[in-house]
């Protein structure tokens, strides 16, 4: 057997979902594999699709807290290794994991159950999350470079402000989902108990409601930061590339304000993202 | 049965440092992890040196590159990747590479680790060090690759023996004779891993010894030390605890073939303090000040 046609072989048998009580598959035979006079090919076999199934699966679990929380752990760990089943990671660092999670999600929608839309959310909002940890930032225009602000300037927003639309307000879920994790470590059962039914009751009694979100990052932490409409339409349009003049027209000719508070909100959302940080050349 | 070696002939032509490692003698050094971040940042521990996870900091910004810029500033760092799969049949991946030569520029990394293994084919990554067919075909393409990356990436490259749980039938040749070959056709270095070497000789029954012997000591850059875990029916490589004693045996041997050879402790799951992983390393010490001459023991 080539090597190419070896490393096919047993990528394809350790990437095969594991079975009962997470043994290896009963139909992968591993006759590529040496016995030893302990342990059988197919048990030496098990002990690297364990390995790369319970490496991965850690990984998402880390990632997606959040999800887990909307669909419930036992759909969540169906989720997860279905979706690993269907898309095996694709990049050289576990850290892009979770970047085909909401197509996938949107396509296999019956793995969030009746919270199909919380869940795309929080989806959403935790691989923003991840893209604002670590992406890159651009030279900063401060407040004294948009003394000259003009409509014919471009001005560009950092890449790792990530703007998102949400249709429930997971970021709030988000955030107590965090501190129920940090306090896992120090509290007694007792404590732990209460937070879990408290995240369950938020998480029943969640309602829609539209929220604009930036999520970005201050002093190397993620933080979230609810926007007006207006405001997330005006960065979104800065975005894409649009001169300020066009960026406004184009983000807030619906806007139902009158002209001299809208203006005088620009002035303030331009002080408040030069003073964050976002903008950049 | 125990025997009693004597200094082998390259003991008295020891040449810790050598171009496999940029002609460097670091010491003692530490893996640079998470947990300890703060410890180091704020008490400035004297340490020989940092390892790093390459691919840990091969992103764009934030908190990582904030890191690595302050660590930078105080100490020597030399970076150990895990997913440039050499033994891979694929060719190297070119946005991996990009990133990783951009970080050799910033850290400066006098040599550059990562595995002999496999982890990726067709385009999906396993994410795990997966063990090589010792076969001529495998070695001519893992060297190749290795050669690619060394020309790309203008650093010397040396590459870690792994740990494994399962052999192939299709091989051609035992693991050490494999590394032999791979590292004379690349003409690369060697970061020796002994409890690699430990692990994979209790599970699959052959002297470590054997092993250890037939690395050729003038071309092993650095050493791994680690911990392990025993199960009923085999070993695995978690390092989670402390070097075991026949490990440190092991570590003595390899000095004694090599001379004083920058040691790396590696811990990465049940981490404790920085201060106790740091005493774990500093108990190499021992083995690099060791007089020359001094007859080792060595048990099968």
């Amino acid at each position: 057997m080539s090597l190419l046609a070896l490393q096919r072989r047993m990528a394809a048998d350790l990437m095969r979902p594991l079975g009962e009580r997470d043994r290896l598959d009963p139909e992968t035979s591993a006759e590529y594999i040496k016995p030893n006079d302990r342990l059988t090919s197919r048990e030496r076999l098990e002990i690297y699709s364990r390995s790369y199934w319970y490496r991965l699966l850690d990984s998402l679990y880390e990632d997606f807290p959040g999800l887990r929380a909307v669909v419930g752990p036992r759909a969540f760990a169906r989720l997860i290794r279905a979706y690993l089943g269907d898309l095996p990671s694709e990049s050289w660092t576990l850290r892009n994991l979770g970047s085909r999670l909401e197509q996938w999600l949107r396509d296999n929608s019956a793995h969030a159950g009746v919270r199909l839309a919380a869940a795309l959310d929080m989806v959403r909002l935790e691989w923003a999350h991840i893209e604002a940890f670590d992406e890159k930032e651009e030279k900063v225009l401060g407040p004294e470079d948009l003394i000259e602000l003009g409509p014919g300037m471009r001005i560009g927003v950092q890449p790792y402000v990530r703007l998102i639309e949400m249709s429930y307000p997971v970021d709030d879920l988000r955030v107590k989902v965090n501190a129920a994790q940090e306090c896992h470590g120090t509290a007694s059962n007792a404590v732990l108990k209460h937070k879990a039914g408290g995240l369950g009751r938020r998480i029943a009694g969640m309602r829609p409601e539209h929220i604009f979100l930036a999520v970005h990052r201050q002093d190397s932490m993620v933080y979230y930061r609810r926007l007006d409409a207006d405001e997330f339409r005006l960065l979104a349009a800065l975005r894409k590339g649009l001169p300020v003049g066009e960026a406004m027209e184009a983000a807030l000719e619906d806007s139902p304000l009158p002209v001299d508070e809208l203006r005088h909100r620009v002035e303030a959302w331009f002080a408040a993202w030069a003073q964050m940080g976002w903008l950049c050349r | 049965m125990a025997c009693v070696v004597w200094a082998c002939p390259t003991f008295f032509n020891q040449v810790p440092a050598n171009r496999f490692n940029g002609f460097t003698e670091y010491g003692i050094g530490v893996g640079l992890r998470i947990p300890h971040y703060r410890h180091i940042l704020e008490k400035k521990p004297v340490v020989g040196w940092f390892e790093i996870i390459s691919e840990n900091f091969m992103v764009d910004g934030g908190r990582p590159r904030e890191i690595l810029d302050k660590i930078l500033e105080q100490y020597r760092v030399v970076q150990h990747g895990v997913s440039m799969y050499f033994g891979s049949a694929e060719p190297l991946h070119r946005d991996h590479l990009r990133r990783l030569k951009e970080l050799v520029k910033r850290t400066k990394t006098p040599w550059l680790t990562d595995h002999l293994c496999w982890g990726s084919v067709d385009g999906r990554y396993t994410h795990d060090l997966l063990p090589m067919p010792y076969t001529f075909e495998a070695a001519k393409v893992t060297a190749r690759k290795v050669r690619e990356a060394r020309e790309f990436l203008e650093v010397p490259i040396a590459v870690e023996n792994v740990s494994s749980y399962a052999e192939f039938h299709e091989s051609e040749m035992t693991e050490w004779e494999f590394l032999n070959e791979v590292v004379e056709r690349a003409d690369c270095g060697i970061l020796l891993d002994v409890n690699n070497i430990y692990v994979s000789s209790r599970n699959h029954s052959f002297n470590p010894y054997d092993y250890l012997n037939s690395v050729p000591a003038q071309r092993v850059a650095q050493i791994h030390i680690a911990g392990h875990s025993k199960f009923r029916k085999y070993i695995l490589d978690t390092h989670d605890h402390p070097v075991i004693d026949p490990v440190w045996k092991l570590y003595e041997h390899a000095i004694r073939r090599g001379g004083p050879t920058a040691t790396l402790l590696e811990w990465d799951d049940r981490i404790p303090s920085f201060d106790e992983v740091h005493a774990e390393a500093r108990k190499a010490e021992k083995y690099i000040a060791q007089p020359a001459g001094e007859p080792v023991t060595v048990a099968p």
